[in-house]
């Protein structure tokens, strides 16, 4: 990366830039959709149940009579928390692991890649589904499970990169100069590596919201009156065929978020990694 | 050949004991008493003790362990806390369900990515390729549960021609098919999406490559170069993605199946977590992993085959 202007580059992608401003909207409203939301998200108005959409009630109201529009502002918070914090948990985790195993090697790497292997055999949203049914629900509980889904991912990316970089010539230059193995991995590693983790983030992103809203949709997700999107779907689901708008809307919401970190991250990948430039 | 397939054999099996190692510890996680939840609300203290001797749970763990393998390995898994029916029993009744629809989806995704992705890439560029590339991208960006009731709210309640939910049979017959093509359709899209895009990407570096160039300056014509040379060429890699997406079909199945109330192992898998019927989890979680790790196995036998280039040690 270096002294590259990502920003400018992003700027000089039409895909990255869509999907930069779908994500830098996404994380303006999270701030002031609370304020700008038209009516209070947790207000129950029996005589206004199941309203269509109209002048009063932009995206129509549910079936306790709340407002759909202010719950959706209000859930955005949410969504990009999980996003944000998940894959930060993953990451984290997954390239401590990956650069211990591609570093040294041997039988480190040898405990940690069987671990990661074990942990890629559960189908993803299973192992979610699983370290939330024993954590339990909760927002925080949430975030670790989907952010657990995506530690290996990340171990087995960081460790294949380490396991490149370690044969260029400046890890070997510094080890010629006597460098201590933290040095090594934060000065010369850890710069030539973050590219492609950065991108596989921004990807993992997506696919943690869209996690994290699944388990919502099965009520394990936030608790009520939290307004979690996936639960806003689930809610709407027996009033489908009378009252369309209440599933069809928080849905559109996810899409939306989701579309701008793939949009987002496939520009990335365009811009950082040009091996796949095509 | 034979060597590297035996030496991928045995690497397997130390990933599926770690998974079922895994499996058993997470479950052991669980707040709450087993036995107690086996038992139900009313039962008095001496119940409860009764039902965790009769459930094994007062043995040591290595021992729970011990006999928690021995009876995987036949297919026993003891019986459901919830239903007190044989687990085995219950898996196997819902077995064909998941299996139909893993299936269908894998025939509508695969069918679909590959068309979708080689036109794309044979108009790089185009209108073509674009509204192709901005549907595969929908199509991985919308949460799947959400995608089956809008194809509910379409399919079923507005234009009536399919079922919302149910199961009736294998998608050979008619009912079957009926009852299963909206739920395949809505598991199957993501994968239909992610296997369009990597077709595509494969496709153009492939074309890129000197042997494209050399086959053209043939004079080959250039239908068989982008069929005989190009395809088969993008295809190798394409397979390797297919064992992945079972993986994400098997999760996803928890999901569709519950939209569509199919009486499959995915929905049967979310009722037992949220019932805390511990050993169908621990049953279900083991069986698809297992699954999982068996399909990679062939996976990676199948890619060794059909590209010469892996090297074998």
């Amino acid at each position: 990366m270096g002294d590259r202007n990502i920003f400018k580059e992003i700027l000089g992608h039409k895909s990255a830039t869509l999907g930069l401003f779908i994500v830098v909207f996404a994380l303006i409203i999270s701030f002031i959709g609370p304020k700008i939301a038209p009516y209070d998200y947790r207000a129950q108005n029996m005589t206004d149940r199941f309203h269509p959409p109209s002048a009063e009630y932009k995206l129509g109201t549910d079936n306790l009579g709340r407002d759909i529009l202010s719950r959706i502002l209000h859930g955005t918070a949410i969504t990009m928390q999980i996003g944000f914090f998940s894959v930060a948990i993953g990451l984290t985790l997954g390239l401590i692991l990956g650069l211990l195993a591609g570093y040294f090697g041997g039988i480190t790497d040898r405990i940690i890649s069987g671990f990661i292997e074990i942990m890629l055999a559960f189908p993803s949203l299973l192992l979610a589904l699983v370290i939330v049914s024993i954590l339990g629900p909760g927002l925080y509980k949430i975030m670790l499970a989907v952010g657990i889904r995506t530690m290996p991912i990340f171990a087995r990316l960081t460790r294949g990169q380490v396991l490149q970089a370690k044969t260029t010539d400046y890890v070997e230059a510094g080890k010629v100069l006597g460098a201590k193995d933290l040095r090594i991995i934060v000065r010369y590693i850890i710069p030539n590596i973050i590219s492609p983790i950065l991108v596989m983030a921004t990807l993992q992103i997506s696919i943690t919201i869209l996690t994290a809203a699944g388990l919502s949709f099965l009520g394990l997700g936030a608790q009520p009156p939290i307004p979690a999107w996936g639960s806003m779907v689930a809610e709407g689901r027996a009033f489908l065929r009378y009252a369309w708008w209440i599933s069809t809307f928080p849905g559109l919401a996810i899409m939306f978020i989701v579309m701008g970190f793939n949009l987002l991250g496939d520009g990335l990948r365009d811009i950082l990694d040009p091996q796949l430039n095509r | 050949m034979l060597q590297y397939i035996l030496r991928k054999l045995l690497f397997s099996i130390p990933v599926i004991i770690g998974v079922s190692i895994l499996v058993f510890l997470m479950i052991h996680l669980v707040p709450g008493d087993p036995a107690r939840i086996a038992a139900g609300i009313k039962a008095t203290d001496a119940q409860v003790e009764q039902t965790r001797k009769m459930l094994g749970l007062d043995d040591p763990l290595h021992i729970q362990y011990i006999n928690f393998v021995k009876g995987a390995l036949v297919g026993d898994f003891g019986k459901s806390i919830r239903t007190k029916r044989p687990i085995s029993v219950e898996l196997a009744s819902r077995i064909p369900c998941t299996f139909q629809l893993a299936f269908l989806s894998l025939i509508i995704a695969t069918t679909f990515g590959l068309i979708l992705g080689v036109i794309s890439s044979a108009f790089r560029g185009t209108i073509i390729d674009n509204i192709t590339m901005i549907g595969a991208l929908f199509g991985l960006s919308m949460p799947s549960f959400w995608r089956g009731l809008m194809l509910i709210l379409l399919f079923s309640f507005v234009l009536g021609w399919f079922p919302a939910s149910g199961y009736a049979g294998p998608f050979w017959t008619w009912e079957g098919f009926k009852h299963l093509i909206l739920p395949a359709i809505s598991l199957g899209t993501a994968y239909t999406g992610t296997l369009a895009r990597l077709t595509r990407s494969n496709m153009l570096e492939v074309l890129g490559q000197d042997y494209i160039r050399t086959a053209r300056s043939k004079g080959l014509k250039e239908r068989v170069v982008f069929f005989k040379h190009a395809l088969r060429n993008a295809l190798i890699s394409v397979v390797t993605v297919i064992g992945l997406s079972l993986g994400i079909l098997l999760g996803g199945a928890m999901i569709t199946e519950t939209v569509f109330s199919l009486p499959g192992i995915g929905s049967l898998g979310v009722t037992a977590i949220l019932a805390r019927d511990y050993k169908l989890v621990q049953a279900i979680v083991m069986l698809m992993a297992t699954i999982f790790v068996i399909v990679n196995l062939v996976v990676d036998i199948i890619y060794s085959i059909l590209d010469p280039r892996i090297k074998y040690d």
